[in-house]
């Protein structure tokens, strides 16, 4: 499967090949623009020559078997990679008509922008209010106390955990339950009122029921927030997904509405995946 | 709602000048810590490397009759106030020893005082400006010189400065550090292989980990006092011996192994264990024949660390009375006897300029012997270490 | 005979009889064996058998016997308990041949003993523990009925002064004050002095190790600072006293202040210099156990590298470094030698650190080493301050265990 082959195949969704006009679907808006995207752990290629177009205000899910790149390539989006000494990038990924690897873009401003979501729930060792009040504040997106209460509140609310923990804001964020833990972690992420949120594999630490609760979550939240999980679960992303992404050994071999991905998929290794032959 | 990339930036530009002050700060509290070290070795060693050497006062010597009743009867009168005093004691013993030599007479390079010694380094001194003139006049004709200072490395301890020696604390060092080992090294290895690989978990074991894990972590000078109480009163040790100081410095560093060896045993992996079971070894046979030989070379490493850490040791040696003045060199363990630490702090406290230098010497000499020891160890970690 | 002469003598023959029980052992055993008899062990086994049968007893009741004469006196002659040891000995040695039978397990017996052993040797460090515990508290005890405890805590006045006389039957010893208050005020200075020294430089310089040095630059940091533990402390003594203080007189009198050339300020660095590797490589250790999560859960919000150490990393350590902190205040309160060296001998109660004052570690050295009675109470008085000193330092060590312990289990990491 070469680069120049149509990444989306069906008439409503925008193909890679043409620029896309605003006026086509209001909820086609383009969020992240990525463009022969390499990546390169020391000497080995972990992402070959991506192109994807990922839309705001949808649910993009990204699956294909362990170590197929999916997960590299979320860090790529805002930039978690840097952390890793041995990684080398090169290509375009752009937002908001600005190239996040380009020397002049603020890696922290850019993750002010993309917040993240990780696989297992990591609060901070702090109070559960601090847990979400701390980054806004740090953010300079409150300055008066009850602006801060009320910011806390709603992001509690958003993450539909604010019933739960309403009583016991000031006990350690490490008090609750893996689930509650989750979700005070898309909270956090949410206080920050980023535009695009990255979820890797977010319920796959979780039991079922605490992993429904969090698909109905993504389901409310992508009305406010570009959404991009990568998830292990093909029904997950049956489920809550917009568009689907498969990834396959460092490469993208197909990217589709989810419904026409999972009722008829172009590509033989997609099907192959899907109807469960290997991953 | 959400704000441009630029807006952000502009907001940033203050927190990441705060980021990047903390890893300056950080950055330098380390070099701190590090410049620290470099004044403290600088200091040492412009303190303490003369008094490797000493000043030696070349004239001729007359074995006269007299002279073998009194040594100062040997030389000029006029040199008398630079020579050393030792000689008093030094020409007659040699006299007495060689009685062929008496009526002969020779050039010779004779210990000066330590005020001469010290004026030739540009210390403090308190030379006259006609000794000073002298002196320096010898000097031109190199009569008066300094030279390398074997005293300081041949000769015991010495109320006068210039005759004073670190080889009695030496010797001293080396005996109390034979019982040391001795007695810290069995039981500590023997305590280490009970816990690792016979004791169960209960809590008895339990009290016995906190109890090392403290002892570990007790102040010396407080076994210094359980070696005065138990020790020299209870069990009456000869105080001020080496069989005393050693003992105490046992019980020290036998922590300090323990820890050590259990580390070393316990990265030997279990499947060395199973498979050594699986061919019909009893427990201690595994234990002898396997894990031992293999946990060897840590174990081997942590007690010279630890050997290291009594070496250096002097509160505790202090209570148990090993601050003596020794000035002939020790030959048994139960006589009294003094180690370099001590020494060190004897000398730092007497008053004269020239024991300045001396306790520096010693300082250098002793941290030699401590790095070359952690050097050994290192490097016997680094050939032996193995990744399993 | 001299007890050398006596011990000599016991080793000889032991060792001679060691020699008979192991050949005779194993000429036996193997004779048996040659006989076509199946046995339970080696020959080598049963020949240790019959040696330690031989030596075991034999040493247990010469120690046993060395004791009692000790304690209750010498009501046994010597050469009486040489002699019924060494009669042990050959009993053991005839027991021990004899066992040499086809259906005794030499080696699981031997085992039992090499268990015991073993089992003895760990037992040293718990009577360590209460030898230290023993000693001082009967000679505290001693010193509390010459001298009142409350008048030994809340005293301010420490003049052991004429007590030697009261010892060696002249004067009352009345005119003696026993008030450990400004003791401890010196102490407690210095070890604050140091403590100011070493916790900034020891946590900031393993938050540079563990977040922002190159691994080149750590693997050379992390020793060099660990040197700094490794000078003795009577090195550093020295450096206080004849390097430091001066120093620190020349710079208070620049600035038109009087110091005295035993100020605390002077130990207090030196002190602290000494402690920065312990806080340091301990807080290097729990920052980096710190879970790589929490950094990114924080980066991942847009917040910078300085904030996310200062207000994620740190505080999640936090029960580390101050596990570290009390361990090195723990080091300071016990550390002797540099205050001996660089601190005064008069007590001195006093909140100006440029003046000269003493610790509780120099009363202790100061009244043991001069020409005393061991009964006279100043020199009893050593063991109360020494009483006070591992109580304190106990406490210490002990809460500094539970904080890393609490954390450990937080983090689940096993390396603490």
């Amino acid at each position: 499967m070469n680069s120049q082959a149509p990444v989306m195949n069906q008439q409503h969704a925008p193909d890679v090949g043409q620029p896309y006009t605003r006026n086509e679907q209001a909820c086609h808006d383009l969020s992240i623009r990525v463009r022969d995207l390499n990546l390169w752990y020391g000497k080995s290629q972990a992402l070959k020559g991506l192109n994807i177009d990922l839309f705001q205000k949808n649910v993009t899910a990204l699956i294909g078997p362990s170590g197929c790149g999916k997960s590299t390539f979320l860090r790529c989006l805002n930039r978690m990679n840097d952390l890793i000494p041995s990684v080398h990038i090169e290509g375009l990924v752009e937002m908001d008509g600005q190239d996040v690897n380009a020397g002049k873009m603020d890696e922290v401003a850019l993750r002010r922008r993309v917040g993240m979501v990780f696989q297992k729930p990591n609060p901070f060792p702090k109070s559960i209010y601090e847990n979400i009040a701390y980054a806004p504040r740090m953010h300079d997106l409150v300055s008066r106390k009850a602006d801060q209460d009320e910011l806390v509140e709603k992001a509690l609310r958003d993450a539909g955990l604010w019933n739960e923990v309403k009583d016991k804001l000031q006990e350690p964020g490490t008090s609750l339950s893996g689930g509650q833990q989750q979700r005070l972690c898309i909270a956090r992420a949410i206080a920050v009122q980023p535009d695009v949120i990255l979820m890797d594999e977010p319920t796959s630490a979780l039991d079922p029921i605490s992993t429904a609760t969090i698909e109905d979550l993504m389901d409310k939240l992508k009305e406010q927030f570009t959404i991009v999980t990568v998830t292990h679960n093909m029904q997950q992303a049956a489920r809550v997904a917009d568009y689907t992404a498969f990834f396959h050994l460092g490469e993208i071999i197909e990217y589709n509405d989810t419904k026409v991905m999972f009722s008829t998929p172009a590509q033989k290794k997609t099907e192959d995946y899907i109807s469960g032959r290997y991953g | 709602m959400s704000h441009s990339f630029d807006e952000i930036s502009q907001q940033l530009k203050r927190r990441h000048r705060k980021s990047a002050r903390l890893k300056w700060i950080s950055m330098g509290a380390l070099g701190l810590a590090g410049l620290f070290l470099v004044l403290f070795f600088a200091d040492m060693l412009s303190k303490g490397l003369p008094a490797f050497q000493q000043a030696y006062i070349n004239t001729e010597v007359r074995y006269t009759e007299e002279a073998s009743r009194d040594g100062r009867l040997a030389f000029e009168e006029e040199l008398l106030p630079l020579i050393s005093r030792t000689v008093v004691r030094v020409i007659p013993l040699q006299l007495r020893n060689n009685p062929e030599m008496i009526g002969t007479s020779e050039q010779r390079w004779m210990l000066a005082t330590s005020e001469v010694d010290q004026y030739l380094k540009g210390h403090r001194n308190r030379l006259s400006d006609e000794e000073k003139a002298e002196i320096d006049e010898r000097v031109a004709t190199g009569q008066v010189d300094l030279r390398f200072n074997k005293t300081f490395f041949g000769s015991g301890d010495s109320k006068i400065a210039e005759n004073a020696g670190i080889l009695s604390a030496v010797v001293g060092t080396i005996m109390t550090m034979i019982v040391t080992l001795l007695i810290s090294f069995p039981i500590g290895v023997m305590t280490a292989i009970y816990l690792e690989e016979f004791a169960p978990d209960n809590r008895f074991t339990q009290l016995i980990e906190i109890n090392i894990n403290n002892l570990a972590a007790i102040p010396s000078i407080l076994f210094g006092l359980l070696g005065l109480a138990i020790f020299i009163n209870f069990f009456g040790v000869p105080r001020s011996s080496p069989l005393a100081g050693g003992m105490t410095l046992a019980l020290m560093t036998l922590p300090v192994i323990i820890i050590a060896t259990r580390t070393a045993l316990r990265s030997v992996p279990d499947s060395i264990r199973h498979a050594a079971f699986g061919v019909g070894c009893s427990r201690w046979q595994v234990v002898r024949d396997h894990v031992l030989p293999l946990a060897m070379p840590g174990i081997m490493t942590g007690s010279i660390i630890g050997l290291a850490q009594a070496m250096g040791e002097t509160a505790p040696l202090i209570i148990v009375g090993m601050v003596a003045f020794i000035p002939d060199v020790s030959a048994s363990f139960t006589q009294a006897a003094t180690v370099m630490p001590a020494q060190i702090f004897t000398w730092s406290g007497e008053p004269e300029q020239a024991f300045v230098e001396k306790t520096a010497g010693g300082i250098l000499v002793l941290l030699s012997v401590l790095i070359s020891l952690n050097a050994f160890a290192v490097v016997l970690r680094k050939k032996f270490e193995r990744r399993w | 005979m001299q007890t050398n002469q006596l011990l000599l003598l016991f080793c000889t023959v032991l060792l001679l009889l060691g020699l008979v029980a192991f050949f005779v052992g194993r000429a036996k055993a193997a004779r048996v064996r040659a006989s076509g008899t199946a046995m339970y062990a080696q020959p080598g086994q049963y020949a240790w058998f019959a040696v330690l049968s031989t030596a075991g007893p034999a040493v247990l009741v010469g120690a046993v016997g060395s004791l009692l004469l000790l304690l209750l006196g010498a009501n046994i002659p010597p050469m009486y308990l040489l002699a019924a040891s060494l009669v042990v000995a050959a009993a053991g040695l005839a027991v021990g041949v004899a066992q040499v039978k086809p259906h005794f397990h030499a080696r699981q017996a031997i085992e039992r003993v090499i268990r015991w052993v073993l089992t003895g040797a760990a037992m040293i460090s718990i009577f360590t523990t209460f030898g230290i515990l023993f000693s001082i508290i009967s000679e505290a005890l001693r010193f509390f009925q010459m001298h009142s405890f409350w008048d030994f805590i809340t005293g301010t006045t420490w003049n052991p002064g004429a007590s030697f006389l009261a010892a060696a039957g002249r004067g009352d010893g009345s005119s003696a004050e026993f008030g450990s208050v400004p003791l401890f005020a010196g102490t407690f200075m210095i070890t604050a002095i140091a403590l100011l020294v070493a916790v900034p430089i020891g946590l900031l310089s393993a938050i540079y190790m563990s977040e922002y040095a190159p691994q080149r630059v750590r693997t050379i940091a992390k020793p060099v600072l660990e040197v700094l533990a490794g000078i003795p402390t009577v090195v550093y003594g020295f450096f206080a006293a004849i390097t430091v203080a001066p120093i620190i007189v020349n710079i208070a009198g620049f600035f038109g202040l009087d110091a005295s050339y035993n100020n605390a300020v002077a130990p207090g660095i030196v002190m602290g210099i000494m402690i920065i590797p312990f806080i340091s490589s301990l807080s290097d250790d729990v920052i980096n156990s710190v879970p790589d999560s929490m950094r990114q859960g924080s980066l991942a919000l847009g917040m910078t590298k300085g904030e996310t150490i200062r207000d994620v990393v740190v505080p999640a350590a936090l029960p580390g470094i101050i596990s570290a902190a009390l361990l090195g205040m723990s080091r300071a309160l016990g550390e002797t030698m540099i205050v001996v060296m660089a601190a005064g001998m008069r007590p001195n109660l006093t909140a100006n650190p440029l003046e000269d004052m003493t610790t509780v570690t120099v009363r202790i050295v100061a009244s043991l080493t001069g020409d005393q009675e061991f009964e006279s109470a100043e020199t009893l008085s050593a063991f109360a301050l020494g009483l006070v000193l591992f109580v304190v330092t106990l406490t210490l060590n002990l809460v500094s265990v539970l904080m890393i312990r609490r954390f450990r289990e937080k983090y689940r990491v096993n390396n603490l």
